[in-house]
């Protein structure tokens, strides 16, 4: 069954002409895939090796290794609950039992109306914040439950900039013309590329 | 500064001085040097990954010595290892300890057991007791991911070599490694499981029990098994096989590595197809047809059926008996049996090919490569039959060779083949214009040209079609004699030991020893005395000789023409005017329900003697179990026969046979019964010789098709209806259901829809099938396999035609 949608379609070939490999763009097209539904069905998967030219299984051991690739439904906001040292000492088992108790689901489950999922998560590298969480990998410091419970009103609302679950800008980029240089292999490249050069580069 | 690289570098393990070869790894260099370190990922024929670091040794470059695996370590100029250093010691012991934390230790119900390399390493280097007290991670047990392989992930130590093999070596990167850390673990995609022909390795290969085959599964336990070195005759590859029996009982096979064939791996069909020999089906009495009711085969006893075998052929006379098949024998067997139809019967007309091969002068004169040759070459040339399908690990070894550089392949072909995904190039051509294409392209200014003009090239030369015949492969022959005259070839034949069935001189005008009717050797003439002088007849012209009232009796060596002959019309108007059909084989095939005097065979694992593989690799095969019931050996069978017919063949052992083909045979003297039987041959002895002059036909230009014609391709697949398959019951069911195939623009040209049944019409017959799409498939031709379950390509077949042409219409 085929997943893209046309217009995806169309990026996935211009994602893979930017590789010397089509295979190298496995991970790019990982990121469309999660990014137009949310999260990376099987059938995403069959038709990014047929894309690349290997074979489904391989797809699947690339997307597993990586926890941001979900290979299950998740609401449009997944919440992230850091569980590690600091935020631990901090109260992050307090913030995740009430979390819990306010959506009605357990860590790792997903609202029924699709909006939210919780997970606890490792360390977030903001252990001054402690204890912290993250809406679609977007920072929240010092959550106490009650602050907790405004960003899931917030995000209830229509008043707030956090896009769904998948939504990548790097994917998205557009690289000019004359800024790209090209799907050479690394041992192809013979000299530095043009925009190096404008630059004043050597 | 020496810019050039040095050949040799010195390294020191334990104290004694060792010489590596530049660039490969330490445990490589160990293990030549008598020195072992223990591995679990590390594989010879694989990269190395460092996944187990159970091969940590320490290791000083001048900086102190330091633990470092040794499977990932190159080897250096003055390097100081020491393997059993007290640092090494307690890093086995840990990595062990570490190891067996998941580890379920379920030894008493594992296959594995027994011949474990987790078991074994940890009894000799593991540190006796663990301090793990926590619960070790589950997962569903086995679970299978291939029809013939279950995986345990509780018992997978994650070493990365099936999924290595099947990336690597097989080209199906089927199974993976999914998930990180703690659950990590092999899987395939969902519904679709680990379909490959070469499945099997990976469970010789695993060093734990997570991967077992279903045929094999609780069969037997590794101390209750006997071994012996066989070589596989499935196919004509021949590769090195360790046969495996509990209880007089054909139980498994394994892999030998040798350097020359195999490198140790087997495929599927060779590896698990001895289901067929333990069968219950296995043809055990000799039968003959009743003569009151014509459709029935009644038991009798050896003496009787031999009686009316001999019978038939004194009736018959010698010019009016034809023998068909003996690629299934071993080379005493062929010997024996092309010496009975020379020197008592006094027929000529003996083929060992089923009109699918190449004419035996041909195969016998052309200058001659190895596997080992083609791996090497600039350039393969494929013009022949798929090899997965046909020539497994000859596909193996070259899929290898190619993507790793060594060689590159080219192929010309009619339709999409498993060396598609390696070869250089893919040229799709009409079935029967190989040489046509070849002779563009050598013509043109393609750089494939000068590739092929310049370097070395190997040729792996034959059918490629059942539906065309040989004249387009002696067409591509010629081509290459006139243009690339420093090519070799390797004749991609049909069936396990045709290869030797043609050295011992079972084809029309040839003898033992590659040599032909009009030049015997004198050796021969001196031992054979009185044989034809006059070549005889090959299979189709025996076939037709029979339909014309010019032939009797037909003798069928393991053949079934019925089925494994390209046309399927005349075999049946042949076996309809024969006076006498004496079938030799294993089963009853439908040919041999057919014959009237059916005597019983020995089979594969019940005889010893040598075979020859396609490069014309003589090696031994090893009995391992006692034949069934009255079955005989071929040779003593034509023994009994040459002594009812009032005659001799002088011969009443393997080892007495052997004696007289090397005496007799000119390309086989001095392959003495010592040199086959010295260890140091264990990989088989290499005969390439040959007193028969290359002779070829002019090409000839194929018939186009016309308009409304489809060019019909018939290839034979590894799953198929044959005995093997059909009589191994974790096989059978892996053969699919033949349609015929043909690209849509045909399809919508002729108003058919895909999937739809059609009526499909040759000079033959007229028949209906489903017909599919299938936009991989040249425009104007048609695909149907050979020999699959429910196939009828036979049936469209005309084997004297040089390229059988089909119509389809609607219903
Ligand atoms: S299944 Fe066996 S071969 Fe495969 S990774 Fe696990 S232990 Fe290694
Ligand atoms: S390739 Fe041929 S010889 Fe080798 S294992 Fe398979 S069937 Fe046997
Ligand atoms: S411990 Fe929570 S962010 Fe580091
Ligand atoms: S054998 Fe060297 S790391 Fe596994």
């Amino acid at each position: 069954m085929k997943f893209f949608s046309e217009e995806n379609l169309e990026l996935a070939d211009v994602i893979i002409s930017r590789y010397p490999k089509p295979r190298s763009a496995m991970i790019p097209l990982l990121h469309l895939a999660q990014e137009q539904v949310g999260w990376v069905t099987d059938d995403a998967m069959a038709e990014i090796a047929e894309l690349v030219g290997t074979t489904s299984a391989e797809v699947l051991g690339t997307c597993s290794f990586y926890e941001m690739f979900k290979r299950h439904q998740v609401g449009t906001y997944v919440i992230n609950i850091c569980a590690t040292m600091s935020c631990a000492l901090m109260g992050a088992e307090e913030l995740m039992e009430h979390a819990e108790r306010r959506l009605g689901v357990k860590a790792g489950g997903t609202t029924a109306d699709g909006m939210f999922t919780i997970e606890g998560a490792e360390c977030q590298a903001a252990c001054t914040e402690a204890p912290c969480l993250q809406v679609n990998y977007r920072h929240r410091y010092r959550v106490t439950p009650d602050e907790f419970d405004s960003i899931i009103d917030e995000l209830s609302s229509t008043d707030h900039n956090v896009p769904d679950h998948g939504v990548l800008s790097q994917i998205r980029q557009h690289i000019p013309e004359d800024r790209f240089v090209g799907a050479v292999p690394p041992g192809d490249v013979a000299s530095a590329p043009v925009w190096m050069h404008d630059e004043g580069v050597d | 500064m020496s810019d050039k690289p040095p050949s040799e570098v010195t390294v020191t393990i334990n104290g004694v001085e060792v010489e590596a070869r530049p660039g490969e790894m330490l445990i490589a260099a160990a293990d030549r040097a008598g020195v072992h370190i223990p591995r679990f990922c590390y594989h010879e024929r694989m990269s190395s990954v460092g996944m187990c670091r159970m091969c940590l040794v320490d290791i000083d470059t001048g900086r102190g010595p330091m633990l470092q695996p040794s499977c990932m370590a190159p080897v250096s100029e003055g390097m100081v290892v020491d393997t059993e250093s007290e640092d090494t010691k307690r890093a086995q012991e840990g990595i062990l300890e570490f190891l067996l934390v998941n580890h379920p230790l379920d030894c008493p119900v594992c296959d594995k057991g027994g011949e474990c390399p987790l078991q074994d390493q940890t009894m000799a280097y593991g540190p006796g007791e663990s301090r793990f007290v926590e619960e070790k991670r589950h997962f569903e047990k086995p679970i299978p991911i291939s029809d013939l392989v279950h995986l345990d992930r509780e018992r997978c130590i994650l070493c990365d070599r099936c999924t290595r093999f099947a990336d690597e070596i097989a080209g199906d990167p089927l199974i993976q490694f999914t998930e990180r850390g703690n659950s990590m673990q092999v899987l395939t995609f969902p519904d679709e499981p680990f379909n490959s022909y070469f499945s099997g390795n990976t469970v010789q290969i695993c060093p734990v029990g997570a991967l077992t085959a279903a045929p094999y599964r609780f069969k037997a336990r590794p101390w209750d098994l006997e071994q012996v070195e066989s070589t596989c005759t499935t196919c004509s590859v021949g590769c090195r096989v360790a046969v495996e029996s509990s209880r007089n009982e054909l139980v498994r096979y394994l892999g030998v590595d040798v350097e020359s064939v195999n490198h140790g791996w087997l495929c599927d069909k060779g590896r698990f197809d001895y289901e067929a020999i333990n069968s219950d089906e296995r043809l055990i009495s000799p039968l003959v047809r009743d003569n009151q009711d014509r459709h029935q085969l009644l038991g009798t006893d050896w003496g009787s059926a031999l009686a009316r075998a001999a019978e038939a052929i004194q009736q018959a006379g010698p010019q009016r008996v034809g023998i068909i098949g003996g690629s299934r024998l071993t080379n005493e067997d062929a010997y024996a049996w092309a010496k009975l139809a020379r020197v008592v019967i006094g027929t000529d007309n003996v083929d060992a090919q089923l009109g699918d091969g190449l004419p035996a002068e041909v195969v016998l004169s052309l200058p001659p490569a190895t596997i080992a040759d083609a791996c090497d070459a600039d350039t393969v040339l494929i013009v022949g039959p798929d090899l997965k399908e046909e020539l497994p690990i000859l596909h193996l070894r070259l899929r290898v060779a190619a993507t790793k550089g060594q060689t590159k392949v080219i192929e010309i072909g009619p339709i999409a083949t498993g060396a598609e995904p390696y070869a250089q190039r893919s040229i799709r051509c009409r079935s029967g214009e190989a040489a046509k294409t070849l002779t563009a392209l050598l013509e043109g200014d393609d750089p494939l040209g000068n590739q092929l003009r310049d370097g070395s090239v190997v040729v792996v030369l034959g059918r490629a079609s059942m539906a065309e015949s040989a004249t387009p492969a002696l067409d591509v022959a010629s081509v290459i004699r006139d243009r690339l005259p420093h090519a070799t070839f390797l004749p991609a034949l049909r069936r396990g030991n045709v290869r030797g069935a043609l050295d011992m001189g079972l084809a029309p005008g040839i003898l033992p020893g590659r040599t032909t009717i009009d030049h015997p050797s004198e050796s021969l003439t001196s031992r054979w005395q009185t044989f034809p002088k006059k070549a005889g007849l090959d299979t189709t012209a025996m076939l037709q000789a029979v339909v014309a009232g010019q032939l009797d009796t037909l003798i069928l060596l393991g053949a079934d023409p019925l089925h494994d002959f390209p046309d399927r019309t005349l075999a049946a108007e042949a076996f309809q005017h024969a006076q006498t059909v004496i079938a030799i084989d294993n089963f009853v095939t439908e040919s041999v329900g057919q014959a009237d005097v059916v005597m019983p065979s020995t089979a594969y694992g019940e005889q010893g003697g040598t075979t020859t593989n396609i490069e014309g690799r003589i090696s031994r095969l090893t009995q391992k179990i006692t034949p069934p019931s009255s079955t005989r050996d071929d040779w003593m069978i034509a023994a009994e026969l040459a002594w009812r017919l009032g005659g001799d063949i002088g011969l009443s052992s393997r080892e007495e046979i052997w004696r007289e083909i090397e005496q007799v045979a000119p390309s086989h003297a001095g392959v003495t019964i010592d040199r086959i039987c010295a260890p140091e041959t264990h990989e088989g002895i290499l005969v390439q010789g040959s007193s028969i002059e290359l002779s070829l036909p002019t090409p000839q230009e194929p018939p186009v098709v016309d308009g409304y014609g489809l060019r019909l391709v018939s290839g034979r697949k590894l799953w198929d209806a044959g005995t093997g398959v059909s009589h191994s019951p974790s096989l059978q069911h892996l053969a699919e259901e033949s349609m015929l195939r043909v690209h849509p623009s045909d399809l919508h040209r002729l108003g058919v829809s895909s999937g739809a049944a059609v009526r499909v019409i040759s000079t033959r017959t007229t028949e209906t099938l489903l017909a599919v799409a299938d936009d991989t498939i040249l425009r104007g031709t048609a695909v149907l396999p050979f020999n699959q379950p429910g196939s009828r390509a036979n049936r469209f077949i005309d084997a004297t035609a040089l390229v059988n042409d089909i119509r389809i219409e609607t219903l």
